[in-house]
C-alpha cells in the first residue's frame, strides 16, 4: 500500500498518494490549472503531455505539464 | 553533455519497447527514451509489476517489461526530443537539462495522440479526451461515483468507458458518430458472425449500465465556468445528459513531428515503411501507429521487426512480415470505418474555439485560405502546443494541410535551443 502525504494546490492541502499525477491531484482539487489567454478556466484536456491544457507551476518552476508529473510530499502547485 | 548509441529508440510505448528490447539482446547498445515519466506508452500507463494485473494486455506488459529489465537497455524517461543538429544527432531536453545523442540507427515508435473537434463548450474544465481521461484515471484521478459521458468514434470509446465503470464511475451514455451500418461491415470484415460482434457490443454497454448509442455525435457541452451537461444528437433529436465528465475524442492521429523533422516520407497521413519497417530516410524505421492507427498487437510487432532490423537480422525480421501485413490491413479498415461524418464539421459557431492555445475562434479562421494564413493572420496553431489539437481539426474542418515541422518541435529553453554542441565522433560497429 502506498503512502498517503499532503501537497498544496493553491495553498489548500490535498491528500495523495506518490502515484498521482499532479493534474489528477488538481481536478481532485477542483482548482483550474490556468486561465487561458482570454482569461478562461483550464483543466487537464489530453492527459498526455500533448495539449499543454494543464500547465501549472510546480514548486516554484512555471509551465510544468502537470500531467507529466508526479505528486511527491510536500510540493506546492500554483494555479497559472 | 552527449552520448552515442548503436540504436536510439524514440518512444517507449510497446513499439518502442519492443524494438529497444530485441536490439539490446543482439548486444548493440541502445537507448530508450520517452518524453513521459515511465516507460509505457499510452496503453500500459500507470502499469507496474504489482498493479498490471488488474488491466487487460497485462500478460503482454509484463513479459515485455521483464524482457527489457534484462538488457543492458538505457532507459531515458523524461526526455524529450527537441530538434535535430545533424543527421544522426538529436538533442534532448529534460528539466533544462540539455543532451545531444548520437546515433547509428534511429527508430521511431513516436505512437498516436487523440484527434479532437471543436464544439461549443470543449474547453470547459471537466470535458476531456476519451484517451485523456482514461490517462489521468491511470494516473490517479479518482473516478468513483462520477456521472460520465463518452462520445466521439473509435474502438477506444467501449474500452475506456469499461474502465471507468471498472474505476467506479456512472456511464450514463457511450456515444459513436458511426451508423450502425458500416460498423457492422468493418464486423463482417473481422469475423464470421459480425452481428454477434455488434451483439457483443450492445451488451457490453448495457453491463456497464449505459447504452452503446451508434449514429449519434455530441453538439454542445455546457457549463458556466465548469462542464454541467452535454447535449447529444442521432440528426433527427437532441437530448441532454447532466453529468461531472465529458470524455470526447474522434480515434487517433499519429505524432508526425519527429518523423516530418528528420525528413520521412509521409503519405496520406502517415510515416511510409517498407514490409521492414524502413522508412524513406537512411537507417530511421518507424514502427507502431506512426505507420497505421493498429493498436497493441501491431506495435509490438513493427517493432519486433525494426529491432530485428537494427540488429541486422533480415532473417528473423522477415519471418513476421506477414503477421505486420495482416494487421495493416486491419488498420486500414478501422481508418475508413471511423471516418468522420460530415456532421461534425458544423457544430463549430462562429465564436467557438478552434485553437484552444491562442484563443483563435472558428469564426476568425474563416477568411484564411490555408494554414499557413491561419498560423500567420490569426495565430491559429502557434500556441504552446504547437498545432498538436487544432491541427488535425483544422485538416477535417477546412481541408488545409498542416504538415510540416519546424525546430523546436516542442516547447524548449531558449537555452537548449542555443547550447553548444560537443558531439563525439560517430561510433563504428
Amino acid at each position: 500500500m502506498t503512502e498517503a502525504f499532503t501537497i498544496t494546490v493553491n495553498g489548500r492541502p490535498l491528500l495523495v498518494t506518490e502515484n498521482v499525477s499532479v493534474a489528477a491531484a488538481m481536478m481532485m482539487a477542483n482548482e483550474p490549472c490556468r486561465r487561458s489567454v482570454k482569461g478562461d478556466a483550464r483543466a487537464p484536456f489530453c492527459g498526455m503531455g500533448i495539449c499543454m491544457e494543464c500547465r501549472a507551476t510546480v514548486n516554484g518552476v512555471p509551465h510544468c505539464r502537470t500531467c507529466q508529473v508526479f505528486c511527491s510530499p510536500a510540493m506546492e502547485v500554483v494555479t497559472e | 553533455m552527449s552520448a552515442s548509441f548503436d540504436v536510439i529508440v524514440a518512444g517507449a510505448g510497446p513499439g518502442g519497447i519492443a524494438a529497444a528490447t530485441i536490439a539490446a539482446e543482439a548486444g548493440l547498445h541502445v537507448c530508450l527514451l520517452d518524453d513521459n515519466a515511465k516507460p509505457g506508452g499510452q496503453i500500459w500507463r500507470g502499469f507496474g509489476a504489482d498493479s498490471a494485473r488488474k488491466y487487460p494486455h497485462s500478460h503482454a506488459y509484463l513479459e515485455w517489461s521483464r524482457r527489457l529489465e534484462r538488457t543492458a537497455c538505457e532507459v531515458w524517461s523524461g526526455w524529450q526530443a527537441i530538434d535535430r543538429l545533424e543527421a544522426s544527432t538529436l538533442r534532448l531536453e529534460r528539466d533544462g537539462e540539455v543532451q545531444d545523442l548520437r546515433f547509428h540507427k534511429l527508430i521511431l515508435a513516436t505512437g498516436a495522440r487523440e484527434r479532437f473537434l471543436p464544439f461549443p463548450g470543449w474547453t470547459l474544465p471537466g470535458v476531456m479526451g476519451v484517451g485523456g481521461l482514461q490517462a489521468l484515471v491511470k494516473s490517479g484521478l479518482e473516478a468513483r461515483g462520477k456521472r460520465v459521458v463518452v462520445a466521439g468514434t473509435g474502438p477506444l470509446l467501449l474500452a475506456v468507458a469499461a474502465g471507468l465503470a471498472h474505476a467506479g464511475a456512472k456511464i450514463e451514455g457511450i456515444y459513436e458518430q458511426v451508423d450502425f451500418s458500416r460498423l457492422m461491415k468493418f464486423g463482417l470484415s473481422l469475423a464470421k458472425h459480425p452481428e454477434k460482434l455488434m451483439e457483443g457490443a450492445c451488451y457490453r454497454g448495457k453491463t456497464l449500465g449505459a447504452p452503446y448509442r451508434t449514429g449519434c455525435w455530441v453538439t454542445r457541452a455546457s457549463g458556466s465556468d465548469k462542464f454541467e451537461s452535454v447535449t447529444i444528437t442521432d440528426g433527427r433529436k437532441e437530448w441532454t445528459h447532466t453529468c461531472d465528465w465529458l470524455a470526447c475524442g474522434f480515434h487517433l492521429v499519429p505524432n508526425l513531428e519527429l518523423p516530418h523533422l528528420l525528413g520521412c516520407r509521409v503519405a496520406n497521413g502517415f510515416v511510409v515503411v517498407n514490409r521492414l519497417q524502413q522508412s524513406s530516410m537512411q537507417d530511421i524505421a518507424c514502427a507502431g501507429e506512426l505507420t497505421g492507427i493498429g493498436g497493441l498487437e501491431k506495435a509490438l510487432l513493427e517493432g519486433e521487426v525494426a529491432g530485428w532490423m537494427a540488429a541486422v537480422r533480415k532473417d528473423r525480421a522477415t519471418m513476421l512480415t506477414k503477421r505486420v501485413d495482416r494487421l495493416r490491413k486491419f488498420a486500414r479498415q478501422m481508418e475508413q470505418t471511423f471516418a468522420l461524418r460530415d456532421e461534425l464539421r458544423t457544430l463549430s459557431r462562429p465564436e467557438t474555439l478552434v485553437c484552444r492555445c491562442e484563443g483563435v475562434a472558428h469564426g476568425a479562421l474563416k477568411e484564411c485560405g490555408s494554414w499557413r494564413e491561419a498560423k500567420l493572420l490569426a495565430r491559429c496553431g502557434m500556441g504552446a502546443c504547437q498545432g498538436r489539437v487544432c491541427g488535425a481539426a483544422a485538416e477535417y474542418l477546412y481541408g488545409w494541410q498542416t504538415a510540416g515541422t519546424r525546430p523546436p518541435v516542442f516547447p524548449a529553453a531558449v537555452s537548449t535551443v542555443a547550447a553548444q554542441s560537443d558531439v563525439p565522433e560517430p561510433i563504428h560497429t
